[in-house]
Formats: C-alpha cells, sequence, structure tokens
C-alpha cells in the first residue's frame, strides 16, 4: 500500500464541502410556484449531488492510498518562496490598482513574478515591467479603448 | 445551394482586405502563442473576447480561428527544439522530434511537422466542408431530449474518458457546471449561488475562469515546482529541405495522420491527444525502420502532427454544426457566439451562412499563410523562445489584470481571478483536468435549457430521454464511455 496524501485527503473534503455548500445554497434559491416540474432548483441539485459523491469517492482513493497524485517528483518540493513572491504581487495588485492606477500596480506585479521565477535583477525587472505595463496601457486604452481606470500616471497620459 | 456554391461564396467574405488581415494577426499571434510555453489558444482567444463588442461577428472568428489553427503550428516547433511541448496535443511530436533535432536533423523535422500541418490541416478543412451540411441536415430531427442526451454524451467523454481519472474529470465538470449556474436564471428569474454579492447576479465571466486557470493556476504551478527555462533550445543546424528519402517516409504518415485526426476530432468525444497516440502507435508499427522509433524516426512526426491538426479542424465540426464544444478553445468560441447573441446550432449554417463559410474559407487561407510563416520564417519564431521565463510569465500576469479588470474595473473580479487561479493550481497539483471546467461552465447552462425544454414537452415525465429511440441511443454511448474500461478489466479477469 502505497502512502496516504493528506493534500489528497484535503482536496477530497474540500470537493464534499463544495457539494454541501452548493446543496446548502441550493435549498435558499426561492421558488415561484408556476415553476412547479423542473425549476430552477433540478440542475444545482444534480450538481450537489453529484460532488458530493465524487468528493466522497475521491476521499476512499485518497484514503486507501490509490491516489497521492503528487506526481513524480518529491525531489522537487514546492517552493513556497516563489509562491509568497507571486502572492504578494498578485495581493498588491488587486488592493492598489484602485488607487495607484493600472501602470504602478502592474509594474510591481511583473517586478514580483520575475522575482518568483528566479531573477535576480530586481532595478532591471522593475525597468523592463515599467516600460512593458505603459506601453501595453497606451496600447489597450488609447488604442483599442478598454477601460481601464484612472490612477497617478495615468491622469499624465 | 449546394455545397461548392456556398464555399465559393465564403471565400467571396473571407477575402476581403479587412478579413485576410484579420486572418493573418491570427496566424500570427496563434504561431507566437504556440510556440511559447505557458499560452495556448484557450487563454488568448478568452483575452480577446472583448474584441466581441466592437469588431463584427466574422471578423472576429476570422481571428479566432487563425489563433486557433496557427497555436497547432506552433506548438510542433516548441516540441521539436525545447522538447518542452507547447501544447498539449504536440506532447508526441517532442518523442521523435526532439531526438531528431539532437542528432541535427532538427530542419527536417520542423519541415514534416509544417507540411504535415499543412496537408492535414487541408484534408481536415476540406473534411469540415462537406462533413457539416451532413451533420446539419442530421441535427435537424434533434428535439431537446436528444441534445441533453447528446450534451451528456460529451460531457462524459471530455471528463471521464480523456485524462488519467474518470472521478477527477467528472469532478472538474460539475464544478464548472456549477460555476454555469451562477447568476440569474434565464427562465424565472431566480439568483442562484450569488451570495448576495451584486457583481455575480450576471454569472461569473468565462474570461475569468478561463485566465485564472490557464494564466494565474499554471503561472503559480510553475513558479512552486521551478518547472521553467530548463531546457536549452536546439540550433537548427541542417537545411529545412526534406531529402527524398524524408518526402517518401512521410507523405504517406501525414495522410494516415489526418485520417485518423478527422474523424476522432469530429466526434462529440473531441480531443486531439488521443489520435497523435494512436497515430505514434500505428506508425511505429508500418515503419519499415522501427528500430529508429525512439531515436528520432520522421514518421513518428509527421503522422502524429498531420493528427493534431486535422483532429483540430475535425473539433469544428460538432462546434459549428450543434453547438456542442468539445475543447476548451471551442467551449470559449461558442461563448463568442453566445456574446453576438447567436445561437449555434443546426441553424447557424443558415441563419449565419456567411459568417460560418467565410470563417471556413478563411482555415484554407489561413492554411497558406501558416505554411509560409512556418517554414521560411522558423528562425524568427525561435527568437520567441528565447524570451526568459521571469519576464514571460510576469508579462502573462500583466496581461492577465488587463482581461479581467479591462471588463468593468472592479476589484471583486481581480479577487475572483485570483481565487481560481489558486483553486487551478490545485487541480494542477492533484493532476484534475481543466479543459472540463470550461466546457461545463459554458456547456452546463445550455444543457439545463435542454432538459427543461424537454420536460417542459414531455410535462416533467423523466422517461422521455429513454423512450426516444435516439435519445436512448445517445445515451447508452455515454454510458459505455465511462463503464467500459471497468467491464473489460473485470472481462479480463473473469478469462484468467
Amino acid at each position: 500500500m502505497q502512502a496516504r496524501s493528506t493534500g489528497a485527503i484535503a482536496v477530497a473534503l474540500g470537493i464534499v464541502a463544495v457539494g454541501l455548500v452548493v446543496g446548502y445554497e441550493t435549498t435558499q434559491i426561492s421558488l415561484s410556484p408556476a415553476y412547479s416540474k423542473v425549476g430552477p432548483k433540478a440542475f444545482p441539485t444534480m450538481v450537489s449531488v453529484g460532488l458530493v459523491i465524487l468528493g466522497l469517492a475521491l476521499l476512499w482513493q485518497a484514503w486507501s492510498g490509490k491516489w497521492t497524485a503528487e506526481e513524480e517528483d518529491d525531489a522537487q518540493p514546492t517552493d513556497w518562496r516563489a509562491l509568497g513572491w507571486l502572492g504578494f504581487g498578485l495581493v498588491f495588485n488587486v488592493a492598489l490598482i484602485g488607487i495607484l492606477g493600472f501602470i504602478l500596480a502592474s509594474t510591481v506585479l511583473f517586478a514580483s513574478v520575475a522575482r518568483a521565477f528566479g531573477s535576480q535583477r530586481p532595478v532591471r525587472d522593475l525597468g523592463i515591467a515599467f516600460v512593458f505595463s505603459a506601453v501595453c496601457y497606451l496600447g489597450f486604452v488609447k488604442v483599442l479603448g478598454i477601460n481601464m481606470g484612472a490612477g497617478v500616471l495615468e491622469r499624465l497620459f | 445551394m449546394d455545397t461548392l456554391g456556398q464555399l465559393a461564396q465564403g471565400f467571396g467574405v473571407a477575402l476581403t482586405p479587412m478579413n485576410i488581415l484579420w486572418s493573418f494577426v491570427g496566424v500570427v499571434l496563434g504561431t507566437a502563442i504556440g510556440v511559447l510555453p505557458g499560452l495556448g489558444p484557450a487563454l488568448t482567444i478568452a483575452l480577446l473576447l472583448p474584441l466581441t463588442y466592437k469588431v463584427d461577428a466574422t471578423g472576429v472568428f476570422i481571428l479566432f480561428a487563425g489563433i486557433y489553427y496557427g497555436a497547432m503550428y506552433g506548438g510542433s516547433t516548441t516540441s521539436i527544439l525545447l522538447n518542452t511541448p507547447g501544447e498539449s496535443a504536440t506532447i508526441i511530436t517532442a518523442l521523435e522530434g526532439n531526438k531528431m533535432a539532437r542528432r541535427g536533423r532538427g530542419g527536417a523535422a520542423l519541415a514534416t511537422a509544417a507540411i504535415g500541418s499543412f496537408v492535414a490541416g487541408t484534408i481536415g478543412t476540406l473534411g469540415l466542408t462537406f462533413l457539416a451540411p451532413i451533420v446539419v441536415d442530421f441535427a435537424l430531427k434533434f428535439g431537446p431530449a436528444e441534445y441533453f442526451s447528446l450534451m451528456i454524451l460529451a460531457f462524459v467523454t471530455v471528463s471521464a474518458v480523456l485524462g488519467n481519472s474518470a472521478i477527477r474529470g467528472l469532478a472538474a465538470l460539475f464544478f464548472g457546471i456549477w460555476l454555469g449556474l451562477i447568476g440569474v436564471d434565464l427562465q424565472t428569474g431566480q439568483a442562484r449561488f450569488t451570495f448576495g454579492i451584486l457583481e455575480l447576479l450576471d454569472g461569473v465571466n468565462v474570461i475569468i475562469v478561463a485566465v485564472g486557470l490557464f494564466a494565474v493556476g499554471e503561472t503559480l504551478y510553475l513558479a512552486a515546482r521551478h518547472r521553467y527555462g530548463q531546457d536549452e533550445i536546439l540550433p537548427v543546424k541542417d537545411s529545412l529541405w526534406m531529402t527524398r528519402e524524408d518526402w517518401s517516409r512521410s507523405w504517406k504518415a501525414w495522410l494516415r495522420g489526418s485520417l485518423i485526426g478527422f474523424p476522432i476530432g469530429a466526434m462529440p468525444a473531441g480531443g486531439a491527444e488521443v489520435p497523435t497516440f494512436l497515430s505514434y502507435f500505428i506508425e511505429k508499427k508500418l515503419s519499415k525502420k522501427p528500430e529508429e522509433f525512439g531515436h528520432g524516426a520522421i514518421e513518428g512526426v509527421a503522422g502524429p502532427e498531420a493528427a493534431n491538426n486535422a483532429s483540430a479542424a475535425g473539433v469544428l465540426v460538432p462546434m459549428l454544426t450543434l453547438g456542442l464544444p468539445t475543447s476548451a478553445t471551442a467551449a470559449i468560441m461558442l461563448s463568442a457566439f453566445q456574446s453576438y447573441g447567436i445561437n449555434p446550432g443546426p441553424q447557424l449554417l443558415m441563419t449565419q451562412g456567411n459568417l460560418v463559410w467565410g470563417l471556413i474559407a478563411s482555415l484554407y487561407i489561413g492554411n497558406v499563410m501558416l505554411l509560409v510563416l512556418n517554414l521560411p520564417l522558423v528562425g524568427l519564431w525561435v527568437k520567441i523562445l528565447a524570451i526568459p521565463a521571469p519576464l514571460l510569465y510576469g508579462g502573462i500576469l500583466v496581461f492577465a489584470t488587463i482581461g479581467t479588470y479591462g471588463i468593468s474595473q472592479s476589484p471583486i473580479d481581480l479577487i475572483l481571478l485570483y481565487l481560481i487561479g489558486g483553486i487551478g493550481f490545485l487541480m494542477r497539483k492533484y493532476d484534475f483536468p481543466t479543459a472540463p471546467v470550461i466546457i461545463g461552465m459554458i456547456l452546463g447552462p445550455l444543457a439545463e435549457q435542454e432538459f427543461r425544454r424537454a420536460m417542459t414537452i414531455a410535462q416533467g415525465d423523466v422517461t422521455v430521454l429513454f423512450t426516444r429511440p435516439l435519445s436512448l441511443t445517445l445515451l447508452i454511448l455515454a454510458a459505455l464511455a465511462v463503464l467500459s474500461p471497468y467491464i473489460y478489466r473485470w472481462w479480463m479477469r473473469a478469462r484468467s
């Protein structure tokens, strides 16, 4: 028997939980009496039942060690530093895009992603990121007319 | 009007300067994203969906079709020179193609891949041209019950049959269907699964889900795994001209690959991986030099590449005739139809004849452009491969931000994007397929609609699905697709 993977068990439980949430939310859909036969609840009910059953099946597979899923390489454990940099970039972006504007928020996002992918030249990355973001802004907003919101630098254009 | 007449009319549409330009932009962009690891046609088309608000439908679909075909060509270049398949359908190409490049025969490998793609793409487009009207005639007999059963068959095959685990595939599919159900129910006006968030009343945008899974999720996965930038790019030392022996070993493989790829792609199951595997094993069996397989046999590049491109044309058959997408890319193209208020289905060929035939004609034109772009200009694409991973993925995430924040300038959309990105990361890590999420999300609500229609006609009698012969046949096929591996295993065990 193979070793159990706690991660796989957690994922299976997560799927069961999503199924239960879907089921609970389905009961909250108010029903108009005109639709008695197949209303807006029928499909959500099927989805909920399906997710719970599939989640339980995966739970059984994970528990009995048939599904460890972590692919081949234990030689390369998850790189939490890289994920940390990526997470920082994403959170910074969502938190400050409304205040600083697209160009500055994207510059920081780009540079953090580059860092996450092992780049050791933050100054060069920030420079490239700034030029790239500004060109994107001009291209998408001024040429294609997509609204990217206002910001500190955006007002200058 | 006969098929050829309609095709001629389609060429009239596709050959206008504006549409030639769209096709050109499409194939160039498609080749570029096909070459780049980490970017695929589904993600690119999703990012370009906002164009549907500004450009006419014909132009947009010619652009999307160019991207779709171009990505198939570009993917093979990466597989051959980098051994990192750009697309899942070109994994097989890497087997022999990369070995050929290592032996200094990269030029011949690129040539047989590009010419084979052209031959197969043209054969596949011919198949599409003549098969589409036939399928439409047949599909006009379908009622809601048959449609629902057909969708069940497609659901089952794309999630349970392809991929490593039927259970994980189905879980991905159900998750996608649930995402598709979020928002106001069109028939009753009831809000479903909105959790009190106003932004969710309109439903979850497919752009956010596709970008979340394919851009954010993929980037997180690669960063966490250090799966980037380790492979060297092999230089092309030999000429791109194939020798007489190369030609004689390639042309039969191209034809066989096309004949395998197109029908499999055109089935409601779809998928380009299966035909490439099949073609590889058939070529290995038939080859006069089977000992070369594993060390760079040219048939092992020619056949699977042809199968890959022919199946790409095949996938367009159920998409354009039945409104049935069998790949993530096709599902996103279907949502573009919806954004124009066009109902994809058997009526499409009649109501939007110019659009569909213009699209098909543009595929012939695009194939010629792709052959030119990918053979003499291959050096240009190799340069794209040299972009360092940190900058490439930084750029991809900035594009992801533009694609989502540009929809409504709402931070909720970005938060949703990252949530789905996180889910995409877990799905990659725990080996769940992601395409069923997109297909379930687009096709799920359509299936629900057909189901409720069928139930209204049958006055709530579910047995209608089993008493109509065509519907029953489709459901039996779906059941067989799921159960046959188990039955087969049980039968083998019982025999021994």
